[in-house]
């Protein structure tokens, strides 16, 4: 009894079939390698979608490296004027601040991955008649949220760093904007936090927040019924 | 269990939007019965619930009422992993707008419904160059969907189609993007399978081309089966199908 054989009945082999689920799969190395097609062949589409995350993350990482440069530079006055209590100011405004660019950036990532699911609903629709799972749908659109988030936040952290270097090289001098990397950037829960932890928490942040943005959108239109999905015009 | 005779059964199948107020039948109380190895066009000018009745039998869409069978068992109470089954291995679909995934090669769209299926790379790659070859495109294997002509990327999709050896082809409007001569090679293609692998076809259309190679043709009209003719019947009157010609 082959489950090819087109005399027997159709339904062989679905009703009544237990661990069913196992005949359909997705190898985790395919989905992986249809992740990189999917962002490297279309790459133009894949930097607009990821420069929402890349703007976001520069955009913090612009702040959080203000934070440490002010603080620097603040010591630098205080050693020389001995105020101290214009530290507490400028923490709580560099608190508001980094809170603000991180709406922002997620704003930016919501957008973003709104868009790359739906302008991709009739490829959704065309999947599940080539007998994908919804599962199937949700775990590619996650996978290549991950990545583009992790490269455009890295990228964004990165490309930001080197231009808020460069500025305040005449203020803090060469040693100086260096030293600002082991600077506290933020105070938060009694604990200093340096500047390169919070750069580096600000990246896995943006590739958690692309991963999270994706979810919802994802998972709507995988359950879809194809019908709909396929009468999408993009 | 026992091969049944009739391969898809409708029964009831109703299919009514409400817009604003007013009710829209697309399909209205259709019962059609198809045979195994049947090639069935189902034709109808725009509008008529051709493709609404197409969608419902290949499960891509829920009816309001009435029930789909597919060898007896009632399409409705499918689980999503069961629909998901049939539609890799049991049917294969074609459509107007080809529908390949634009990132991938030719090989690549025809070995994906392959992939789900759980086939090995080596396997899926032997099985999909032995189809493109049947579709005469073995040396267009690597190119990309915008790098083949309509007709083309219809071949890939028709490869496609048979990845899994399905039972049933179901195809929206085969030719539609199609011109004549691009559109009778298809056609000829379609039958060729049909004849050769013992595939029920299933074709919604407005293609008379395709009255050539019908079992059997069923006409429809405002969501309701106009009359089903046999092959022995067909009386082509072209002056009477509104506008409808390639």
């Amino acid at each position: 009894m082959s489950e090819n054989d087109r005399t027997g009945s159709v339904m062989e082999g679905v009703a009544g079939r237990r661990g069913l689920e196992k005949q359909i799969v997705l190898p985790w190395s395919r989905a992986i390698q249809m992740t990189r097609e999917n962002i490297f062949v279309r790459l133009g589409r894949s930097a607009i979608t990821a420069s929402g995350i890349f703007l976001g993350i520069a955009f913090l990482t612009a702040v959080l490296f203000g934070a440490s440069a002010s603080r620097l530079l603040a010591e630098i006055d205080l050693e020389r004027i001995g105020v101290e209590h214009e530290a507490g100011e400028l923490q709580a405004r560099i608190i508001w601040l980094a809170a603000m660019s991180l709406v922002v950036a997620t704003v930016g990532i919501v957008n973003s991955m709104l868009m790359s699911v739906t302008e991709r609903y009739k490829e959704i629709g065309t999947m599940k008649c080539l007998g994908a799972l919804d599962s199937f749908i949700v775990r590619l659109f996650l996978l290549e949220a991950g990545l583009l988030g992790v490269l455009g936040s890295a990228s964004g952290a990165i490309a930001a760093s080197g231009v808020m270097m460069l500025v305040y090289m005449g203020r803090l001098g060469s040693g100086g904007v260096w030293k600002a990397w082991v600077t506290t950037s933020l105070q938060l829960g009694g604990m200093d936090i340096p500047l390169w932890v919070s750069v580096i928490a600000s990246v896995f942040l943006g590739g958690m927040l692309s991963i999270l943005a994706t979810l919802y959108p994802a998972w709507r239109a995988a359950k879809m019924p194809p019908a709909a999905a396929l009468r999408s015009e993009f | 269990m026992s091969v049944y005779e009739y391969i898809v059964r409708t029964k009831n199948l109703s299919k009514i939007y409400t817009m604003g107020g007013t009710e829209v039948r697309a399909l209205d109380d259709v019962a059609l019965d198809i045979r195994r190895g049947e090639y069935v066009s189902i034709m109808g000018p725009s509008g008529s619930g051709k493709s609404t009745l197409f969608n419902m039998i290949g499960g891509l869409d829920k009816p309001t009422r009435g029930t789909v069978f597919i060898d007896e068992v009632d399409m409705a109470q499918l689980t999503a992993s069961e629909l998901a089954f049939l539609r890799c291995r049991k049917i294969g679909y074609i459509f107007q707008t080809f529908n390949l995934i634009p990132v991938m090669t030719a090989l690549e769209n025809v070995t994906l419904p392959m992939v789900f299926a759980g086939l090995t790379t080596d396997d899926a790659l032997d099985k999909g160059m032995g189809l493109l070859k049947i579709v005469g495109l073995g040396e267009r294997h690597d190119h990309k969907p915008t790098e083949l002509s309509g007709g083309q990327q219809q071949r890939v999709a028709i490869a496609r189609a048979f990845a899994n050896d399905p039972a049933i082809i179901l195809a929206d409007e085969p030719t539609g993007n199609l011109d004549l001569k691009t559109g009778k090679d298809i056609i000829n293609l379609l039958k060729q399978m049909n004849e050769e692998k013992k595939v029920t076809v299933i074709s919604a259309t407005h293609d008379l081309k395709m009255l050539d190679v019908s079992d059997r043709v069923v006409w429809i009209r405002d969501g309701k089966l106009e009359r089903i003719e046999e092959r022995e019947d067909l009386d082509i009157q072209i002056g009477q199908m509104e506008g409808e010609e390639d």
